[in-house]
């Protein structure tokens, strides 16, 4: 019916206009959070403590909450996912045992993150009982991010010029000191923005927080160093609801009247976070390598 | 009689004791992956098989049948759970889902690596990007807030349903699926794009004829698993399904999916109830149909490989 110049056209354009609507719904999307979220965004909001039933609360603690989670789940899971990473990119053959390795990292990294949720939830709250607390969160984000980070600190590793491993071990390094003294810092920019993004993942989670790290934010009082009281904010066994649960809490069973407003605010935070974290991961990789090439 | 030249050469240096050291510190940390994993599956597949094995339901009843009422008994004494409503609910969604946003996929991946790289490293990219990073929660208070309420003014009903649930998880698992094309068509060859233009094809032939079956088994592993991706979200879809554990007439009336029901009843039922240990049913399918789509994606990527 037409010609194949015509059809060419034809094609091109139609993959034009649907690139064009992707860009137009993330354009849509973020003018839409910021919009509708940002003038709900001041200091109070950013500061006060949640209430219950009434109007006019703010996301304080579940801000600090997030980061708090986030901080900790990091400090478990980067020395484990940088340890699994060297075995993989560096020690790791091709047998049997490196297979069910590689098969379990895939499998782990497609589990339903509500799937490890109530994995946490079973061991960590219920058999070690934890509770509903900072710890079992940060453990189940442990077991979410593990297989990502993992995966790329191995190909950030397996990214350096096999003549660096070389020259590592003709300089007479065994290979652990030359994985540590030569290819980590050679691979660190990789690292770092892989972590920052898993980072930014995590921040966003809930699915996996709702039934380990809790639902509910009891008031923190921050001058309470005491780690064992319940309204310490280091306390490691007390309830965290995150903000990103918060969000999901107000609108799926929330009584305060101006949930709407509360979690187009908290979404237009989150996606404030997210962007920070991606424009950081990007500074922070260049940078590091800069420092590291000497540039 | 000691000769401390022999000892010294015989000894381990400290050198190699670092090595094994470090050898057996990283394999260790590396278990622990698969420990977890084994952990995952034998805690919820022991949790999960109780109600077949010891209220002894039968599970194809279990599949097939739509009544999900797991505190009252049936005439033959077992608890009436029947789980086809989700399960339909969370197929209904992932496949609408895929329907949707593969074509999309394919396109942007195309711009990206086919028509104009230019722009695609500097738009399209950076777009792709941070459309990963928006995080669940946020894409389900959009879908209750702009998608629900759409759906509503064109297709009645009250807006909540497998369409608005689709919608929402077709911007969620359309970065993915991108993402995957792209590099399954940037592993093309160079020259299968050469040989076709220099037989005097168009772009678009080439494209159609050329590079898109090259690069298929990569796409279809895409598409896997922006599915698995679909079939596991939890909490955007459980804000916009409606939470009715019926199955769906149309695609607007309130509907359930697995990770919805997950969600919502695990919080109100008590651990080692019937009611609880069928929830336990739930999340074990779901970790089943996880498993079974990471076996495609190595089918296809056993067959591409051929």
């Amino acid at each position: 019916m037409f010609n194949e110049k015509v059809k060419d056209k034809i094609a091109t354009g139609v993959i034009y206009a649907m690139s064009g609507i992707i860009v137009l719904i993330l354009a849509g999307l973020l003018l839409y959070i910021l919009g509708s979220g940002l003038r709900y965004v001041n200091w109070h909001f950013l500061t006060s403590g949640s209430k219950a039933f009434q109007a006019g609360s703010g996301v304080g603690i579940q801000l600090f909450n997030s980061f708090f989670l986030l901080i900790l789940s990091m400090l478990i899971s980067i020395p484990i996912s940088i340890s699994a990473g060297i075995y993989l990119s560096e020690y790791a053959g091709k047998n049997k045992l490196v297979e069910v390795i590689r098969i379990s990292i895939e499998v782990l990294s497609s589990l339903p993150s509500i799937v490890v949720g109530l994995f946490g939830f079973l061991i960590f709250v219920i058999s070690f009982k934890f509770g509903f607390s900072i710890l079992s969160g940060a453990l189940t984000l442990t077991v979410f991010n593990l297989p990502i980070l993992t995966r790329n600190v191995e190909d950030s590793l397996k990214s350096v010029a096999q003549s660096q491993r070389e020259a590592g071990l003709a300089l007479g390094l065994s290979k652990w000191e030359t994985v540590i003294h030569v290819i980590i810092p050679d691979g660190l920019p990789g690292i770092i923005t892989g972590m920052i993004i898993g980072a930014g993942r995590v921040f966003g989670e809930a699915a996996a927080l709702i039934y380990t790290a809790g639902q509910s934010a009891p008031p923190l009082d921050f001058t309470n160093f005491n780690v064992f009281s319940i309204t310490s904010p280091l306390n490691l066994m007390r309830p965290a609801e995150t903000l990103a649960v918060h969000i999901w809490k107000v609108n799926s069973e929330g009584l305060i009247p101006d949930a709407v407003q509360v979690s187009a605010g908290a979404s237009a935070v989150l996606i404030i976070a997210v962007l920070l974290f991606n424009l950081l991961s990007r500074y922070i990789g260049n940078l590091v390598y800069k420092k590291m090439t000497g540039e | 009689m000691k000769d401390p030249i022999r000892e010294s050469l015989t000894k381990k240096s400290v050198s190699a004791k670092r090595e094994t050291r470090g050898k057996i510190i990283s394999f260790s940390f590396t278990a622990i992956i698969v420990i977890l994993v084994v952990t995952i599956i034998g805690f919820v597949a022991s949790r999960g098989l109780i109600i077949f094995f010891k209220d002894g339901v039968n599970p194809i009843n279990f599949l097939t049948h739509s009544v999900w009422a797991p505190s009252k008994l049936d005439s033959a004494g077992h608890p009436i759970v029947g789980a086809a409503p989700m399960i339909v609910g969370s197929f209904a969604v992932t496949l609408i889902a895929a329907l949707i946003g593969t074509p999309f996929a394919i396109a942007a991946a195309l711009f990206m690596t086919e028509i104009s790289p230019k722009w695609g490293r500097k738009v399209l990219q950076p777009v792709i990007e941070l459309l990963v990073g928006i995080p669940s929660v946020v894409y389900g208070f959009i879908g209750l807030t702009v998608v629900v309420p759409f759906v509503r003014k064109i297709a009645g009903g009250s807006g909540f349903g497998i369409l608005a649930g689709s919608f929402v998880l077709f911007v969620m698992i359309l970065p993915t699926i991108t993402s995957m094309s792209v590099d399954a068509l940037r592993a093309v060859p160079r020259y299968y794009r050469e040989a076709s233009l220099a037989l005097g094809a168009t772009r678009w032939q080439t494209i159609h004829k050329v590079i898109l079956r090259a690069a298929t088994p990569g796409i279809l592993t895409a598409v896997v698993f922006g599915m698995s991706r679909a079939f596991g979200e939890a909490l955007a879809v459980q804000m916009v399904i409606g939470n009715a554990m019926l199955l769906p007439n149309n695609l607007v009336s309130p509907s359930a999916t697995l990770t919805s029901v997950l969600t919502m009843n695990m919080g109100n039922t008590i651990m080692g109830s019937t009611p609880n240990n069928a929830l336990w049913s739930l999340a074990l399918l779901l970790l089943l149909m996880s498993l079974l789509f990471n076996f495609i994606i190595r089918l296809i990527a056993k067959r591409g490989k051929m």
